[in-house]
């Protein structure tokens, strides 16, 4: 089976029913794509497909409808998503195993929506758990990346 | 140089110690344990200099050798080496280290004392200096009890000032000129001319130098980087993906386990048939790891898809059935047979309550799960003799000990490295997810294996917060209680530590159990007639260090007592609070919370506020609570918090903790609870153990403050008063007084 993700081409040969989230990690080795659950219930897995962000937990292997974007294709060091550059501002992540999660859907959410209300965000990002609790400042942080990404 | 020279200098860091307490005693014994655990790793022309500063041609490295569990001590860790060493948190590397002996928490064993926290007299000071030796004695090498940063705070610090003396000493050799006149910036030495000679380039002459003698330490006026906020070290890593966990682990030829454990916690298995799983595609083994089966397989999902096709024979459990057979053992513990400890007894607290009108109640708190985000995993590889580990642990000496156990090899045969945690909260304390990695190791030798929990096993085998019960009687007078008996009764953490091997040492039976009554008699109110108790039920379901441990349901039952008690005596719950104190810091954290939410203004319609007040951890911390009443149920509005911790090294982190331990002890007030049915927990996965969730999260007020005398950590003062404060708030907003957590189950919550 074909995968493109982050742009590359990928080949797997791994049964058609197995969730992406594994594909991904066990298969393809690519971990910033995190387990937490297994059953829609944290957000830790999600990626985007065709820009959309989805739980690889929940996806079938044949059922990969378009290109998959990990955080990895969001942005890298060297250069950032406006995001990514918002979460180090202020210095989100604690444990940091949600983060890759929050932060593809939180870019889902703006590409929707590019100026959310703190409504709009939790309505968004609720999906989404943090057990080390770093919610407020993923409210302000999305809020950065929206008036950075406005201006540009 | 002496030999008696050279051993003193490479004790120095807890030589030094001992000898500021007043000990000489011993000191070169204690010193002669503390081997420089990078010392062996080193090539020719690299420098060890102290087991916390490794510097070769490519670059400076320091040790922070303390579980990063998200709690930003990296960071902290890092900083204070910086500080003294002359060098940019920009120019270092980090790398957590080898399990050693060398890096003792020395606060892990302080926090067992039986002096208050409060305490600065002669004995309970006494006492702090020698904390040191016991704990390099018994390889206390841990993350937990919000210790890594007061342990650390002088001890890092001295190992930075003594790497950059030792590195101008090298410097004064190659140069000719005096130590004196040499200054150090930036990662480097610099001569009299300006002449910059890096410490890289130093690092081969310094290797063959006596360390120098521990300079005095900077004062506070003169930190470049220590009580300013740092960009934490990982932060990066973890906004880009790239932040390697335990189950992120991957080795050429890496096959992945799932575990099954008996419902019936820490039950044993007395047969299992697999015949099943081995036929489905992609499945290794299924192996015996003596608690429970591992499914081997290509990947996470078929070993985990393997397990339900194996049957299983569980032994049956030794425990009561069900929930409330359980509270029945932990009430029927409040009995004098089974009085684990009375550490506080002032006055006559049976004859003022004699003829007394007396106000009492009894509080319950519910098993809790911890539910880190990354569920528990390792990943383990035995080869020709040697088994090398990699996990999220919480306490690596103690890991290396149960790995050699379980593999059956002796413990130098064994190597752990220390990965990131994806949360830990108490849970990477537990060493199961080594043994099991070990056991599954040694039966496929030659083949990497990860190893996973699957998140139903992670929520439903345990270890949890213990369930436990708290009483009291009390009567007021004249506006303030006059006497008050307080007990708490539970499953015991320290009794079961020993059996599932968490703990660094043997602990004595005949010791109480230090978390039991912890914050519940330590706590600095002045009331004349004031007893409190622990009783420890028969051991229950396992239970383990939960964050801020005895605390969280101690507090609760404490600070709810004092709202009913202020209700009795017709008094502001917080100025009865204030006028009880009889520890200033205290006070000033109670009245700092006070000013930052209005307490003396009204709420809005429809809101409420509730107000607690918890010593734990040596952190005084205050919090109110406002809750608003809204179609949908309450909603928790707001938090303001105020604490202590003596030295403030990184203001925007501390912020992050406390907002951290709030909202895990909302989350847990609101809805988090571990029942039992049939002799199994009910409750799997997220959607039937509900915590925390954005839109459920409140603002979160904090402020720090730096009156006590000691510096101390933040990981878990956070959140003990959270839930005594939401309950106080719904008190004020309903009328009703709820005595049971989470308290989701007796009001609606948004
Ligand atoms: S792992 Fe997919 S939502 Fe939790
Ligand atoms: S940062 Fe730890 S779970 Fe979100």
């Amino acid at each position: 089976m074909d995968l493109t993700i982050n742009g590359s081409r990928h080949n797997v040969d791994l049964p058609d029913d197995m969730p992406l989230l594994w594909a991904l990690r066990d298969g393809l080795n690519i971990t910033s794509v995190k387990y937490g659950c297994g059953i829609a219930q944290c957000g830790a897995c999600t990626v985007h497909i065709d820009g959309e962000a989805v739980r690889s937990c929940q996806v079938a292997l044949a059922d990969v409808w378009g290109e998959i974007t990990t955080i990895e294709g969001l942005g890298t060091p060297d250069a950032l998503h406006a995001l990514q550059a918002a979460w180090i501002d202020h210095q989100v992540a604690q444990c940091g195993y949600c983060q890759s999660g929050q932060i593809m859907q939180a870019a889902d959410l703006l590409a929707r929506n590019p100026k959310p209300t703190d409504e709009d965000i939790d309505a968004a990002m609720s999906g989404n758990l943090c057990r080390c609790g770093t919610y407020p400042r993923i409210r302000a942080a999305v809020h950065s990346a929206a008036r950075a990404m406005q201006e540009v | 140089m002496s030999r008696l020279g050279t051993y003193t200098r490479r004790g120095f860091l807890v030589g030094s110690v001992a000898v500021a307490g007043g000990v000489v005693f011993g000191v070169r014994t204690y010193n002669a344990r503390l081997e420089n655990p990078l010392t062996a790793g080193l090539a020719p022309g690299e420098a060890a200099l102290t087991p916390y500063v490794k510097i070769t041609a490519d670059g400076i490295t320091i040790i922070t050798p303390r579980a990063e569990m998200g709690q930003g001590i990296h960071t902290t860790l890092a900083s204070l080496v910086a500080e003294e060493l002359d060098v940019e948190l920009n120019q270092i590397g980090i790398e957590h280290g080898p399990p050693s002996s060398a890096y003792f928490n020395g606060g892990v064993v302080e926090e067992g004392y039986p002096f208050p926290t409060t305490d600065n007299g002669a004995v309970a000071e006494f006492a702090r200096a020698q904390r040191d030796i016991p704990a390099v004695f018994l390889g206390y090498q841990i993350t937990g009890g919000s210790t890594s940063t007061h342990d650390a705070y002088v001890k890092m610090r001295r190992a930075g000032a003594v790497a950059r003396e030792t590195l101008k000493a090298a410097a004064a050799a190659r140069t000719g000129l005096p130590a004196m006149q040499l200054t150090t910036e930036a990662g480097a030495v610099v001569l009299p001319d300006k002449t910059r000679i890096p410490y890289t380039d130093l690092a081969a002459e310094a290797a063959a130098t006596d360390l120098a003698d521990v300079p005095e330490l900077r004062p506070r006026g003169a930190w470049r980087i220590l009580g300013k906020s740092q960009d934490r070290l990982d932060v990066v890593d973890k906004t880009t993906g790239r932040a390697i966990y335990a189950s992120d682990i991957r080795l050429p030829g890496m096959r992945f386990g799932a575990l099954r454990r008996s419902p019936h916690l820490g039950g044993s298995l007395r047969g299992f048939d697999a015949s099943d799983a081995l036929e489905m595609p992609g499945v290794d083994a299924v192996l015996d790891v003596g608690t429970g089966v591992v499914a081997v397989a290509r990947d996470t999902w078929t070993a985990m898809r393997a397990l339900d096709v194996v049957s299983y024979d569980w032994a049956p459990p030794t425990y009561p059935t069900n929930t409330a057979g359980h509270f029945e053992a932990i009430a029927a513990a409040f009995n004098p047979d089974q009085l684990d400890s009375r550490q506080r007894d002032e006055g006559n607290v049976e004859a003022a309550l004699a003829n007394a009108t007396t106000i009492e109640g009894e509080y319950r708190a519910p098993y809790l799960a911890h539910a880190t985000m990354e569920p528990m995993s390792a990943a383990a590889l035995m080869q020709d003799g040697a088994l090398q580990i990699w996990a999220g642990t919480q306490g690596p000496t103690v890991a290396r000990r149960e790995a050699a156990l379980a593999a059956g090899i002796p413990e130098d045969s064994v190597t752990i490295s220390t990965t990131l945690l994806g949360g830990a909260f108490g849970r990477r304390g537990e060493m199961d997810f080594v043994q099991i990695a070990a056991r599954v190791a040694v039966q496929m030798q030659g083949t990497p294996v990860l190893l996973t929990y699957p998140r139903e096993e992670d929520t439903s085998r345990g270890p949890y917060r213990p369930a436990a019960i708290g009483r009291f009687r009390a009567t007021v007078a004249d506006g303030v209680p006059v006497a008050v008996d307080i007990s708490t009764a539970s499953p015991s953490i320290m009794a079961g530590i020993d059996a599932r091997g968490g703990a660094p040492a043997p602990i004595p039976g005949f010791l109480p159990d230090f978390t039991l009554a912890q914050a519940l008699w330590d706590q600095p109110y002045g009331i004349e007639n004031y007893r409190v108790s622990g009783y420890k039920s028969e051991p229950l379901l396992s239970v383990g260090f939960w964050r801020s441990v005895g605390a969280s349901q101690n507090s609760f039952f404490h600070e709810c007592m004092m709202d009913e008690l202020a209700l009795a005596a017709d008094r502001d719950p917080v100025e009865m609070r204030l006028a009880l104190m009889t520890d200033a810091p205290s006070r000033a954290v109670l009245e700092a919370v006070a000013e930052m939410a209005g307490w003396g203004s009204a709420p809005a319609t429809g809101r409420a506020r509730g107000v607690a007040f918890a010593l734990a951890f040596g952190v005084p911390t205050a919090q109110i609570v406002e809750i608003e009443q809204t179609d949908s149920g309450i909603m928790v509005r707001d938090v303001w918090i105020a604490a202590d911790v003596g030295v403030a090294l990184d203001p925007r982190n501390l912020d992050a903790q406390l907002i951290s331990g709030v909202n895990y002890g909302l989350s847990a007030a609101i809805g988090e609870e571990i029942t039992l049915t049939d002799s199994a927990v009910d409750q799997s996965n997220f959607h039937d153990y509900p915590v925390l969730r954005m839109y459920q999260a409140p603002r979160i007020h904090t402020r720090i403050l730096e009156n006590q005398r000691h510096i101390r950590g933040i990981g878990e003062p956070g959140t003990p008063a959270v839930a005594p404060a939401l309950a106080n708030a719904v008190f004020a907003l309903t009328g009703e007084r709820l005595r049971e957590l989470p308290l989701g189950k007796n009001v609606r919550f948004a």
